[in-house]
């Protein structure tokens, strides 16, 4: 069976389309990842499978039930973290944990196993105003929250944004015992390197499904060679390479250029131009790309 | 004119018994790009609350722009430039409408204003929505605005907080190319991030951790003292001796 099915999902604000005829489905005990930039729809997406949200048009369901019709079931057996920390600031640690269990008929004894992973990182703290916590502790407080009720599907969005590269690698440790345990989880995430951690992903931006695959395919449906170029002046060679009249793309990725070239243009005389242009220590390789690669090509 | 844009000796914020920001001491030169690395809560923030002048050392020094960062705050204020992820711009006025703003408020005179404002939005190719209200701009132009106001006094130094999170990686590029050319006008860019491979970008790097700075030097230096192959790697190694979990 499918967790979330979504059928032609459409929603407007105005005269900007935040959904624009969205569809695609979520297997039981799947890690979903929706990735794309700030703005690409990922907030509304989640808004409407939570219930908090109405489409314009189209269908959804999640774990069989619409979101329209059955919106009290499927808030039974969702969790949801939403982007902007939504937690009471004045309650403690404990208590709004205590709070979460007891309006889903639970207490935090009952399904302690699910969280006890997240929570004892932050039981130190119980006694602290949730409003004084810090931005890493808040995060774990609200998945704690979002998972005392023991959901079946988890609605996470954007959880890892503003949080540095090692609190974000620890909370996809997290995650990925969550789905060990069964539970499908839906994350959206505006950093591309997380994709590979996803059963599927993804690709979203202004509203529309660019691609959807396992993270692998993603990458080797990538329908250019891929080079990584690199010289000893690295400052000049992005101008450098983009007055090569082969080149179709360029993108600045770290320590390299990623460049795709079209017909008429080949490594070597890439290598014999930026030469002749004064670069030393030309290194030209072919590279497999990632999925931020893909993420620029497809949204061109 | 003073090489060092920023200096520091020593310097420390403590709250209560917490150390915050721990005896650091570093400079910056002219024009350069200075990537400002830490995990959430190493002491990023405050450290940078000081250098603008938003926050009074417990102990050390200071200079920004060549003033005294604790007792010349007001004048360092004037001098710099600041910008963050989250507060840019006002979303209800129009493009023209902040640029008056916050010329103004820099004491630029309407002429240089006026002036100021037709270059940079031929610059960043926005001439047809000066009239435009910044609300109904994407995300990836408001950075790129929000990046040119804060830099529209020609400020000696500019602060970007956090400045690409949740932009798109095309935006995120192009407004690295707004970076390299402000410093190659000779204005100073001090930056935090959490995309490593943007670390790679600045002339030099520091990562804090635990309210020191652990290690700074150009990205290429540290790859190769830390065996590491990005950045990325580098980052992963001294954050995880942090023994300070406030964050």
């Amino acid at each position: 069976m499918s967790a979330v099915i979504v059928d032609q999902l459409y929603k407007s604000y105005g005269k900007t389309r935040a959904l624009n005829g969205v569809s695609f489905s979520v297997d039981e005990g799947e890690l979903y990842g929706i990735i794309g930039p700030d703005g690409a729809g990922k907030s509304t997406l989640f808004r409407v499978l939570t219930t908090l949200m109405l489409a314009d048009k189209g269908q959804a369901q999640v774990m069989g039930y619409d979101v329209v019709k059955d919106y009290r079931k499927i808030r039974d057996i969702i969790g949801y973290m939403p982007g902007k920390f939504s937690l009471y600031q004045d309650l403690t640690v404990e208590e709004n944990l205590r709070f979460f269990a007891t309006v889903f008929n639970t207490t935090i004894e009952e399904n302690y196993h699910l969280i006890a992973d997240i929570y004892k990182q932050i039981e130190p703290f119980k006694h602290r105003k949730a409003g004084k916590l810090s931005g890493g502790m808040k995060q774990k407080l609200a998945l704690s929250c979002a998972l005392i009720h023991k959901p079946k599907v988890l609605f996470l969005d954007e959880p890892t944004t503003g949080v540095d590269p090692v609190s974000r690698k620890e909370f996809w440790g997290m995650l990925l015992k969550l789905k060990r345990q069964g539970i499908t989880i839906l994350v959206s995430t505006p950093y591309m390197d997380e994709a590979s951690l996803c059963d599927r992903i993804a690709l979203v931006q202004a509203g529309e499904f660019l691609q959807v695959d396992t993270p692998r395919s993603v990458v080797s449906r990538y329908p250019a060679t891929l080079l990584a170029v690199r010289s000893g002046k690295m400052h000049r060679l992005l101008g450098d390479l983009r007055d090569y009249p082969h080149v179709n793309t360029s993108f600045s990725f770290g320590t390299a250029f990623h460049v795709t070239l079209r017909e008429g243009g080949s490594p070597d005389d890439l290598k014999a131009y930026l030469m002749q242009k004064g670069h030393s220590d030309v290194a030209i390789q072919a590279i497999l790309p990632s999925v931020e690669d893909c993420f620029m090509l497809l949204s061109k | 004119m003073e090489e060092n844009v920023i200096y520091t000796r020593e310097l420390t914020k403590r709250f209560g018994t917490f150390t915050a920001v721990d005896r650091i001491s570093f400079n910056v030169r002219r024009g350069e790009i200075f990537g400002f690395l830490g995990a959430n809560g190493a002491g990023k923030t405050t450290a940078m609350r000081m250098l603008c002048g938003l926050s009074v050392p417990t102990a050390g020094e200071g200079r920004v722009a060549g003033f005294d960062i604790a007792t010349e705050a007001e004048e360092v204020k004037k001098h710099i430039g600041y910008m963050s992820q989250r507060f840019s711009l006002y979303e209800d006025l129009k493009i023209w409408e902040n640029l008056r703003l916050f010329g103004g408020i820099y004491g630029m005179k309407d002429k240089e204003i006026a002036r100021k404002t037709d270059e940079m939005l031929t610059d960043l190719g926005f001439e047809s929505v000066r009239d435009t209200f910044v609300r109904a701009l994407p995300l990836g132009w408001k950075q790129k605005l929000a990046f040119s106001v804060s830099i529209f006094h020609e400020p000696r130094v500019v602060f970007l907080d956090e400045p690409t999170g949740g932009v798109d990686p095309v935006t995120r590029r192009q407004f690295w190319e707004l970076i390299y050319r402000a410093a190659d006008r000779g204005i100073t860019v001090f930056v935090t991030t959490h995309y490593m491979d943007e670390a790679e970008y600045c002339d030099r790097v520091s990562i804090m951790v635990d309210g020191r700075i652990e290690a700074l030097d150009t990205p290429e230096r540290l790859r190769a003292r830390f065996q590491a192959a990005t950045m990325d790697e580098v980052f992963q190694q001294l954050a995880r001796k942090a023994v300070r979990k406030s964050d």
